[in-house]
């Protein structure tokens, strides 16, 4: 696959720094994520372990990352419907690293920069930015689609998706 | 294109709802034939075939507009028929007293929008009928996405289904063209998403329960089933931009006249429909 390079290379960078950064409780503002080479971002957004329960609870909500608006998930078929727009996340885990999947879920557009995933923790640089679905003008910055833990919460859930069997 | 293929392949497993006959051909009334595949038009680089809306709905959806007894768009047009005798504003004049029957606008619908010489401007089909009622009936201009303005537009291209759409793109328009066209591939709002990314790149595939069309406006005003009533194109320009989470555009403002030109002449080749029925 195309991205097989990345994925190694991601993950080799993503284990070192792993090991040799410390773990701190401070919130990282939507500007300040330090993106790899490759989009991922090592260090926890919040320094608090996510909740793969919420998550889950957060991918299938319409309001809040409503992935499977493009994305099928097997582990998540008994929430209809689930689009086409994006690939199937089955195995997701088993081709990304944690950090490549924080990357990817905080701004997909550092990992593959054309895409037409949403970037989820991003809040300025926006055409015409909009008042949530009002349709009116929205003030830069504007919150973020998804909240720092909430970012961790929903790859924490990334993370226990396997193939199915 | 390659990617969105594997993408298709991968996510099979979900049902998704009511699912589209995307082989059907549509007839009328057992009698007009309407082009609901054709070539891309050679401006068009994104796409090699062309595909009308109605290819994208349901079956039940799809029955409903092949017969005007079950279209329920058609009440509209009645009333508008009426509205088309009615003399109304200072003139004292209808659109009959100038154009005698609403046939007579067969040949209309196809080439909206496009240039007016003597104006000096672009014309949405909206925009010339609120010119007759303001300078030649003296009477008030109707809302731009209104009902009144909803069914008289369904009137005119009522007459012209079956005719092949054939939207001017140079000339005079030119500019218009730039505009809409460039409009129709910049990312809005806070989703970042542009007209392409959802008709151009991923028509054919589901976004949540949404079947993905090409997002042509050969079928308008259309009746939509979720609303049970006709929408116009600037009411659903200004809905799609408001699901990227983005500051719309008005409706009849220059930005989505230009956009309705570009948009009208992707679907150069297919045939009018309006009104059409979606959900
Ligand atoms: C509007 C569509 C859309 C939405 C919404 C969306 N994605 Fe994606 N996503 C994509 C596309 C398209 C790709 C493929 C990347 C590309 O464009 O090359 C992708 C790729 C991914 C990948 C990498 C997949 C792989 O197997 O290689 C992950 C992980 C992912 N998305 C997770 C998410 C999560 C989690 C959410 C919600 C918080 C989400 N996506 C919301 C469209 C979307
Ligand atoms: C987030 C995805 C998305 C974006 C971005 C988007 N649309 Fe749509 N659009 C839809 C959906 C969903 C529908 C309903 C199903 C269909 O007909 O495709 C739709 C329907 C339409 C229709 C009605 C087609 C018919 O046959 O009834 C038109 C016209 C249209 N869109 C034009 C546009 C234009 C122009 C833009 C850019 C300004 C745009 N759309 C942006 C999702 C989108």
């Amino acid at each position: 696959m195309k991205y097989a390079v990345k994925l190694t290379t991601g993950c080799m960078v993503g284990c070192a720094a792993l090991i040799a950064t410390v773990a701190f409780a401070e919130t990282v503002e939507p500007t300040q994520v330090a993106y790899g080479d490759y989009g991922e971002v090592e260090t926890s957004l919040t320094g608090v372990p996510g909740d793969p329960e919420n998550g889950k609870l957060i991918m299938v909500d319409r309001g809040k990352g409503n992935c499977i608006a493009c994305h099928q998930v097997t582990s998540l078929e008994e929430f209809p419907f689930h689009g086409e727009v994006g690939p199937s996340l089955d195995g997701v885990s088993e081709r990304w690293s944690e950090a490549d999947l924080r990357g990817i879920v905080a701004n997909a557009k550092m990992a593959f920069p054309e895409t037409v995933m949403p970037s989820f923790y991003k809040t300025q640089g926006y055409f015409r930015p909009g008042d949530a679905y009002t349709g009116k003008a929205g003030e830069e910055p504007l919150p973020p689609l998804l909240a720092a833990q909430e970012i961790e919460d929903v790859v924490a859930y990334l993370m226990t998706i396997k193939y199915p069997d | 294109m390659k990617k969105l293929a594997v993408a298709a392949v991968l996510s099979v497993s979900v049902a998704a709802p009511s699912v589209a006959d995307e082989t059907a051909n549509l007839v009328l009334n057992g009698e007009t034939q309407i082009t609901v595949r054709a070539d891309a038009p050679a401006h068009v680089d994104g796409l090699s075939e062309i595909i009308s809306g109605w290819v994208f709905r349901s079956d039940e959806t799809q029955a409903l507009q092949m017969d005007d007894f079950d279209n329920p768009g058609m009440i509209f047009v009645d009333e508008a028929r009426d509205t088309w005798n009615e003399a109304s504003g200072e003139a004292g004049e209808s659109c009959a007293s100038c154009h005698g029957e609403p046939e007579s606008m067969a040949g209309v619908r196809p080439v909206y929008p496009k240039w007016n010489e003597e104006a000096g401007e672009v014309r949405t089909l909206a925009m010339q009928i609120n010119d007759c009622r303001e300078t030649r009936m003296e009477a008030e201009p109707w809302g731009y996405t209104s009902g009144a303005m909803a069914n008289m537009e369904a009137l005119i291209s009522s007459v012209s289904r079956g005719m092949t759409i054939n939207v001017a793109i140079d000339g005079p328009v030119a500019a218009t063209y730039a505009a809409g066209e460039e409009l129709y591939y910049t990312r809005t709002g806070q989703l970042e998403l542009s007209c392409a990314s959802c008709h151009e790149q991923n028509y054919g595939n589901y976004i949540r329960a949404d079947h993905l069309s090409q997002g042509h406006i050969n079928g308008f005003p259309v009746y939509r089933l979720k609303n049970a009533k006709l929408n116009t194109v600037h009411a659903r320009f200004k809905g799609c931009v408001r699901d990227t989470r983005a500051e719309t555009f008005s409706p009849g403002s220059p930005e989505f006249v230009a956009l309705e030109l570009y948009v009208a002449s992707r679907g150069n080749g297919l045939s009018v429909e309006g009104p059409s029925v979606r959900n």
